[in-house]
């Protein structure tokens, strides 16, 4: 169930609306306010860090444990997304991290880095301080479903690389993201 | 054709201009001092028509000068068109050898360049006026400049001395008046030549305003290239005209928000070298930089003191951010705040008593002030929308501030929260930030969709906005001080 911060007070109506499509969310795949959640694998060179893929080809498929398993494991719920200016965790997200702690229960050896961003409608240095806030709160989350704080790294970008290039709702709801990207 | 002309015009301007002409609109503003002056209705002095000729020189002596710089720096950035509206006057001289007699010339187009593009005053530049003979640099011909509708003249001089440094000297006259109005003279070396022009531009503006001068000072920036979701951003320092510029950093590690050390001498920056986001000092002489302080977690938005000792920082820990205090030399940093929420930015005042700074522990983005050591924090911004990024002005008297209601716009407000008014309106202006005589207001524009950012100056009336050139797009400008 989605939780509602303190900061959330002057989006009340918009975060009431988020609640009630949550629940008809449970049913569908996507929801309003959120990017749609069945999204290809991010291709590599769109992803903010320089994530290697090299572990999939052809013919033998993803590497076992690799970037390239993760992703085509979770079938994009490698992302997680956020209302404008808010970082917390709605149902749909949460089934999306649990999906992440699976795989990295499997792959006990593995660390992750949680990049945090936001959409490039505010400040610079404000929206570093949010996407820390986001990667946060995905870590935190991962840590509650038995995830070993000490693999997971945060990061934040800020506005500073966003994935859809337009300057609209749709681009700005697929932006305010948090990612985890596999590292050794 | 001119010249048959000029005769008439000569006898039939002189007359209705001398009636006009009284008294000069430069002296009761200048006498009252700047801080009568009301922003909102001063625009008697910008319409001031002031004749900026060639600054001859007594021998065309050869000097180690690169007049033509600003061609070769069109040339190295690849942003000729860019730099060619403000720096390209230069290149027009014909200014073939860097002689003192180029120099004057040049010399004359970049304060004929500083007082124009500033929207400050109309300057006409030595391109259309009549060279000057040099035994009248410091005894003007009046009734030439009064025949042709001048009320201001500036007139100056360059020598070469036998050390290879350059005597520079400039006056500004009024016409009507037959007076001198203020004069200042300056020995340099001839690559700061550009300097010279400031430091003159500056003296007159001053006399003219009753401000405080700011052409002599350089600016900070990110230059930013490539696609949006690959921007690289590095940084990058000019003069406050936008020539003598440079690239600090390769941009193999984003670079952020950079403000100038009050001295110069550092500009301190956020970094993701090993992909953690930190503040960096790096000293501009050395080439070398030091992170500010040791931590795992991010840090940024860094932002000196006046006295330049301490640097304010933030840092997010465990999604919280707060803004701490460090002695620039190092040391233990001081937490000034500990509210939930983002906590970050901050500004102090010119006195370095207080600081301004931006907070979210209400549910949305707010300016605060606090008492340098941390006390006293009260919300100060109450006007609707959200309130990000508050710069104190170097007079005290304002804050500049980013204004959030749909679009991004460039405000200011008191330092009580009071008066609060727009700069801009445009898609997305922001971190605003002041010249060193806070009178205007430098900030970036996004535009919308392409994502595209440069470096926008407005004044404190709002009506005169102009971008700044740079070789390539533009964010997160910081001007220093004006040069002693």
């Amino acid at each position: 169930m989605a939780t509602t911060s303190p900061g959330d007070v002057n989006r009340a109506r918009h975060t009431s609306s988020a609640l009630i499509l949550t629940i008809a969310c449970a049913a569908l795949s996507a929801c309003a306010g959120h990017a749609p959640r069945i999204l290809p694998p991010e291709p590599g060179p769109a992803v903010s860090t320089s994530t290697n893929t090299s572990g999939m080809t052809e013919t033998h498929g993803p590497v076992p444990g690799s970037q390239g398993d993760f992703q085509a494991t979770l079938m994009g719920h490698d992302v997680i997304y956020f209302d404008t200016d808010k970082y917390n965790i709605s149902s749909e997200d949460s089934s999306a991290l649990q999906s992440q702690a699976q795989w990295l229960m499997r792959y006990p050896a593995k660390h992750a880095t949680l990049e945090g961003h936001s959409d490039e409608r505010g400040t610079r240095d404000y929206n570093l301080a949010l996407g820390e806030r986001r990667a946060n709160a995905a870590k935190v989350y991962l840590q509650s479903l038995g995830i070993d704080g000490a693999r997971l790294t945060t990061i934040s970008y800020g506005k500073e690389r966003p994935v859809a290039l337009g300057s609209n709702e749709e681009a700005w709801a697929k932006n305010r993201r948090a990612v985890t990207v596999v590292v050794n | 054709m001119k010249a048959l002309f000029l005769p008439i015009l000569l006898f039939s301007a002189t007359s209705s201009l001398a009636q006009q002409a009284t008294p000069a609109p430069s002296a009761g503003s200048a006498d009252q001092g700047g801080l009568s002056v009301t922003v909102t209705d001063d625009s008697a002095w910008r319409d001031l028509g002031i004749d900026i000729p060639a600054f001859p020189t007594d021998s065309d002596k050869p000097t180690t000068a690169n007049v033509g710089g600003s061609a070769a720096l069109g040339a190295n950035v690849g942003g000729a068109t860019a730099l060619g509206a403000n720096v390209g006057g230069a290149t027009a001289a014909g200014a073939t050898a860097g002689g003192t007699a180029a120099l004057g010339r040049a010399i004359a187009e970049v304060i004929t360049a500083d007082l124009k593009n500033n929207g400050l005053f109309k300057p006409i530049g030595p391109e259309s006026l009549p060279p000057v003979p040099f035994d009248q640099a410091a005894a003007p011909d009046f009734g030439i400049w009064r025949a042709r509708g001048a009320e201001m003249l500036v007139h100056g001089a360059v020598v070469g001395g036998a050390d290879g440094q350059l005597n520079v000297g400039c006056g500004l006259y009024d016409v009507a008046l037959k007076q001198q109005l203020v004069r200042t003279s300056l020995i340099i070396s001839p690559a700061d030549w550009r300097r010279a022009a400031h430091k003159c531009a500056d003296t007159i503006y001053a006399r003219l305003s009753g401000e405080s001068p700011f052409f002599d000072s350089r600016i900070a920036y990110i230059a930013e290239t490539g696609p949006k979701d690959h921007r690289m951003k590095r940084l990058a320092i000019m003069d406050s005209d936008g020539a003598n510029h440079r690239f600090i950093t390769t941009g193999q590690a984003m670079a952020l928000t950079p403000r100038y050390s009050p001295d110069y001498r550092s500009i301190v920056y956020l970094s993701y070298l090993d992909n953690q986001p930190r503040i960096y000092i790096y000293d501009i002489d050395a080439n070398h930089q030091r992170l500010l302080t040791a931590t795992h977690s991010p840090t940024f938005a860094p932002r000196w003191s006046p006295d330049g000792k301490w640097i304010l920082f933030s840092k997010a820990q465990a999604g919280n951010t707060d803004i701490f205090r460090i002695p620039v030399a190092g040391g233990s940093a001081t937490q000034l705040t500990d509210t939930p929420g983002i906590n970050i930015g901050g500004s102090y005042s010119p006195d370095g008593r207080h600081i301004v700074f931006e907070s979210d522990r209400s549910g949305s983005q707010q300016v605060y002030v606090m008492d340098a050591d941390g006390t006293s924090q009260r919300r100060i911004s109450f006007f609707g929308g959200r309130a990000a990024t508050p710069e104190w002005s170097p007079r005290g008297d304002l804050i500049a501030f980013t204004h959030i209601a749909g679009n991004l716009r460039v405000a200011v407000m008191t330092p009580e929260g009071a008066g609060m008014r727009y700069l801009t309106d445009s898609w997305q202006d922001e971190a605003p930030t002041w010249a060193p005589n806070g009178r205007i207001v430098q900030f970036f524009r996004t535009d919308k969709g392409t994502g595209h950012t440069a470096l926008w100056q407005v004044d404190l009336t709002g009506r005169h906005e102009r971008r700044l050139p740079t070789p390539v797009d533009a964010s997160d400008p910081s001007w220093g001080p004006v040069r002693p």
